[in-house]
């Protein structure tokens, strides 16, 4: 794991374009820069699910695309699949599927799964064949480089990167003592 | 920690090869911004990241016209190994002969240790060192500072 002395924050804040789960008006949000193929994204998935359950109404959620493509081929059309699900209104359904299946992840696989949860899933093909959802992938991406995303999982607490570890205890102790200092706010 | 070679400096001038038989300067790029990117060594762990993201970063740099030039000690038979095994698609430059002598020059090189800093150079199309910066050995520098260096430098200057 790689840290860094400079404090990174988003460059791109948290906004309507965003795929969250939680209040919008949450103390604390979480936002995790990943990728469906990556091993450690894989790992922190049931971390985040935990992390969820924990701290409730108190967290809201947010995940981005960082595609690596080059050493994950089937990355970028995860990505995409999970994009073309939220535009079907199924974005959390398709991004909890990818993640459990993540040894599963051809064009083929990434169909039947949206025919699974019951999308539109020869629209879901279409989608991913034009590419309709790349840019919105690229630019995630883009804001991730910006915002100082080395590689995946990257975590930002409150827009600002999260370099500790993000084991289950220590992002609950990291999003907890920031739910606290929001709390001691006043104005907030 | 070496001083890198500051902002308005020219940048010096170097031929190293990229390739069996092939060789790569500096001057060739004239006109457009070149990003040099010295790193200690190919395979460990760190620096394997570093290119990697460097990698997949490659169609924002171009954004920009720029070149990026990976530049270490190793040998271009090493390096060759070494962007065949991540699937570079960027030169990586052998620093090899005399050792380390263009790392030296940019200010970029651990004497103690033989091998070059994680230090990163933004350079002009006219040749001007534009940005540097050497981050801590072991971490990963990203390219959030590269990226702020040529949209500045784009800023400045109208592209044609």
């Amino acid at each position: 794991m790689s840290r860094r002395a400079a404090t990174a924050a988003l460059t791109l804040p948290v906004g309507e374009r965003d795929h969250a789960q939680g209040p919008g008006d949450a103390p604390v949000t979480l936002v995790e820069y990943g990728d469906y193929e990556c091993p450690h994204c894989g790992r922190a998935y049931p971390i985040v699910k935990q992390i969820r359950q924990r701290l409730g109404r108190s967290l809201r959620f947010v995940f981005r695309n960082f595609p690596l493509r080059e050493s994950h081929p089937h990355a970028q059309h995860a990505a995409e699949a999970a994009e073309a699900a939220g535009a079907q209104g199924k974005f959390w359904e398709m991004h909890d599927r990818l993640f459990e299946r993540q040894f599963a992840l051809d064009d083929d696989d990434l169909i039947e799964y949206a025919g699974d949860l019951g999308l539109d899933a020869p629209r879901l093909r279409r989608e991913l064949d034009a590419g309709s959802h790349a840019p919105r992938v690229r630019e995630d991406f883009r804001s991730g480089v910006t915002s100082g995303v080395n590689g995946t999982p990257t975590f930002f607490i409150n827009g600002v990167r999260h370099d500790g570890s993000w084991e289950l205890e220590a992002l609950v102790a990291a999003l907890e003592r920031t739910a606290a200092e929001a709390a001691a706010r006043p104005g907030r | 920690m070496a001083t890198p070679l500051p902002a308005g400096t020219p940048a010096p001038d170097f031929a190293l090869s990229s390739a069996p038989g092939q060789t790569v300067s500096l001057a060739d790029f004239r006109g457009r911004p070149v990003i040099l990117a010295f790193y200690p060594a190919d395979w460990s762990p760190v620096c394997g990241d570093q290119m990697a993201l460097y990698n997949e970063v490659l169609p924002e740099f171009e954004r920009y016209h720029a070149q990026l030039l990976g530049v270490s000690v190793d040998s271009v038979w090493c390096h060759t190994a070494f962007a065949r095994d991540r699937k570079l698609h960027f030169p990586l430059l052998a620093d090899f002969e005399p050792k380390g002598a263009v790392s030296r020059r940019y200010g970029a090189y651990r004497p103690g240790d033989g091998f070059s800093e994680r230090a990163l150079f933004v350079i002009d199309g006219e040749g001007i060192i534009r940005w540097s910066y050497v981050s801590p050995i072991d971490v990963n520098p990203g390219a959030d500072g590269i990226l702020r260096a040529l949209e500045a430098l784009t800023g400045a200057s109208t592209p044609a």
